[in-house]
């Protein structure tokens, strides 16, 4: 098959999904293959593979090299950081966060998961559903990755044996359900990146796996729909001003919107000033809109001349968020330092960016036993928390769980700008699993 | 047509996603620049711009940092394109820096790494805060840990282990005095996604990168345009050829590749078959090392 459709008039789906493993499952070398056996991998990349290869004393191409950008990593022969990586079929086009799995796991796990539509775990064959691919998915539920997928790898160094991937596939499919998987959203795929077996084409010497191979399921797998049903969010980026023959006293407010749809006559609130009008034009460069849904960058006009600036939230008058300056949260810190009670930060959420302060730290998540501790006394790196947060200015605020674009924010050190954790609006942390 | 009928496909999303960015920026820097040569990458950025805000003009000037090796075509394009759009250019020339000895000429004629010293200057000078460029993460692998919103210090350094993360489309543009941010709108695109758009939006580009006749010579495997880089050198045998460029940028080392494809779907065709990456098809400085775009990324290059 072409990795690259030439019909250039195609109408692909986009599917964005992250990858998760721990050190040595052979992540890098998955990505490489699926690279390599969709032929998005050119000549003069290969060669420059076969070259280093040859140069390091292997007999066959490592596949990892492809992926491992960064001169320290090939050193170390580890992947440090997330890196992007870009594939298509004449079915989809991919972009795929590949997140390292060692020390700094929680904080490219996260980063990959922040917009992912599905994550592809790994496990080793011969060593199963270990702790941290338990954590990994734990991580991965918190953030609301909708799909997962358990790719068994090194199938070829267990013999191809199907109960030893049949004991793996129940393990992790229960351990996925009591995080709140529904059992069609969780998929098992037995594998050898190295060999190649049900990565892109199916193999021989798994006859016993009916299921798609790994990249059949990625083709075909339902994309998560945008939250078009959900109500509508509309945090505004930047107000479009200009005065023209052709667009006299022209006001517009540019943004993305979150969630829901919108159309011209709908009511609508700006929050946090609680100001009401309705939706008079939706414009685009490329004329204007009957409606407009999650996902589309457009310009609002609305029917009366109200004070709005970037940071405002645009929601419908008869379901908008609430407004509030306290509220709880679930924390996943990435700082160096600890986050401890009493910490003054700024919280980034939409377009919007105010002072606010850590209040209590209500709990912590144990990554070893999976439970929750009270009253923990800091919050270290790549830990998860749950924490009570006041702010300056009142936010229009939505679960995480309900609306994942406008229940998140960053938490961000007001003195260097480091971003210091990511945040989830809500009380709910991660189930204690099974 | 109900609601779920409302597909966005692949490249609507990047459209969408890029613009966001153009507007994140514009909310939250004083004073952004858009990285500006004339090539596919910077104009699609360009036209991506002008999406982000109309019907009001592009709220940020233009830099072109100019090696002084560039093909006449792409300079007149350049300066088209800013006349039509009604913006601002400012050119960092390292013809200048090597007039008056700020810089050496190398012994290989090559000036893309000579670009990087005039790049920080102006961004100095002008006070940027926020600098747009057209790189892509498939372009090569240090690209591919970039993140959209990269901090660059005070030297214009590129830290990969100093990178935040980069959660949901809320990026971090906080920075000290001094120090800048380099943005990517078009990360997530590909070169196939670029010409797929360039097809969708009917964007005007420089006539070298469609397949015309020109006189080049051989060096290092790659066609190259004669001019002032010391080209052609005694046993360099000049040619004429059917050729396009599928990259645009310093000439001593850009070239063109042998090519019959004269029209954006013909091009689109080719780059789809194509079994090597644009860069390592006509760029001699990507060739230099395995670390090559990461060591000039440390330095500040774009």
């Amino acid at each position: 098959m072409s990795g690259l459709a030439s019909d250039s008039t195609t109408q692909r789906d986009l599917l964005r999904l992250a990858t998760a493993g721990s050190v040595d499952d052979g992540k890098s070398t998955l990505v490489g293959r699926l690279l390599y056996d969709t032929k998005s991998v050119l000549a003069d990349q290969l060669d420059a593979v076969h070259r280093a290869s040859v140069d390091k004393g292997l007999s066959t191409p490592d596949l990892s090299l492809l992926v491992d950008g960064l001169r320290s990593e090939r050193e170390q022969g580890i992947t440090i950081d997330v890196a992007y990586r870009y594939f298509a079929t004449p079915a989809r086009t991919f972009v795929l966060a590949d997140t390292p799995g060692h020390v700094q796991y929680t904080r490219n796990t996260v980063t990959g998961a922040s917009t992912a539509q599905l994550a592809i775990l790994l496990v080793d064959a011969r060593k199963g559903v270990v702790e941290q691919t338990r954590r990994h998915a734990a991580v991965l539920a918190l953030l609301g990755v909708p799909r997962l997928v358990l790719a068994v790898n090194k199938i070829d160094l267990v013999d191809y044996d199907e109960a030893a991937f049949a004991v793996i596939a129940k393990e992790f499919e229960a351990h996925a359900q009591a995080l709140g998987y529904s059992p069609d959203a969780v998929r098992t795929i037995p594998v050898s990146a190295l060999v190649g077996d049900n990565v892109v084409d199916r193999s021989a010497n798994t006859p016993w796996y009916s299921g798609p191979t790994l990249l059949e399921h990625l083709e075909t797998v339902p994309v998560e729909p945008d939250p078009h049903d959900a109500a509508f969010r509309f945090p505004v980026q930047y107000v479009v001003r200009t005065n023209t023959a052709e667009h006299p006293d022209y006001r517009g407010y540019a943004g993305q919107v979150a969630a829901g749809t919108i159309r011209p006559g709908d009511e609508v609130v700006v929050l946090p000033s609680g100001r009401t009008s309705t939706v008079s034009r939706i414009d685009t460069p490329d004329g204007e809109l009957s409606e407009a849904v999650a996902g589309q960058s457009v310009t609002l006009l609305l029917a009366d001349d109200i004070d709005i600036t970037r940071g405002d939230l645009i929601a419908p008058v008869a379901a908008a968020p609430a407004v509030s300056d306290e509220f709880d949260a679930t924390l996943a810190w990435l700082g160096d330092k600890p986050l401890r009670p009493g910490a003054r930060v700024l919280v980034k959420h939409g377009t919007r960016t105010v002072q606010a302060l850590i209040g209590e730290l209500a709990a912590r998540f144990d990554e070893q036993t999976l439970a929750t501790v009270d009253g923990p006394e800091s919050l270290e790196l790549n830990e998860i928390g749950r924490v009570r947060v006041r702010t300056a200015e009142p936010l229009p605020l939505d679960d995480y769980t309900a609306v994942r674009r406008t229940g998140a924010f960053l938490v961000i050190d007001a003195a260097d700008g480091t971003t210091l954790a990511a945040g989830l609006v809500g009380a709910s942390l991660v189930s204690s699993g099974p | 047509m109900t609601l779920t009928d409302i597909r966005l496909d692949a490249l609507d999303r990047l459209e969408s996603e890029a613009v966001h960015i153009f507007r994140e920026v514009a909310g939250e820097f004083d004073r952004p620049v858009i990285l500006f040569s004339g090539g596919k990458d910077s104009t699609v950025l360009l036209h991506l711009a002008v999406k982000a805000f109309w019907p009001a003009p592009v709220p940020f000037p233009l830099l072109h940092v100019d090696t002084g090796h560039n093909l006449d075509e792409v300079i007149e394009f350049r300066d088209r394109t800013v006349e039509r759009y009604g913006l601002r250019l400012h050119v960092a020339s390292v013809q200048d820096y090597i007039d008056d000895g700020r810089l050496a000429e190398r012994a290989d004629g090559t000036r893309n790494p000579l670009q990087t010293v005039p790049l920080l200057d102006a961004i100095t000078n002008n006070k940027f805060d926020a600098v747009f460029g057209g790189g892509r993460r498939d372009e090569e692998r240090a690209r591919a840990k970039e993140r959209i919103f990269s901090l660059r210090n005070a030297f214009g350094q590129w830290e990969p282990r100093r990178q935040r993360p980069e959660l949901w489309n809320l990026y971090n543009g906080r920075h000290k005095p001094g120090e800048h941010v380099r943005v990517f709108p078009l990360s997530n695109w590909t070169e196939l996604d670029v010409w797929r758009y360039i097809e969708r939006e009917r964007i005007d580009l420089p006539q070298i990168y469609y397949a015309h006749q020109r006189q080049v010579f051989k060096r290092d495997g790659m066609w190259l345009t004669p001019g002032p880089w010391f080209g052609p050198a005694d046993g360099e045998e000049l040619v004429t050829k059917t050729v396009r460029y599928r990259t645009v940028g310093d000439g001593s080392c850009t070239g063109a590749v042998e090519s019959d494809a004269a029209d954006i779907a013909a091009v689109i065709a080719e780059v789809s078959a194509s079994r090597l990456t644009e860069r390592g098809a006509t760029r001699a400085d990507d060739r230099l090392s395995e670390a090559a775009m990461e060591d000039r990324k440390r330095e500040g290059y774009f």
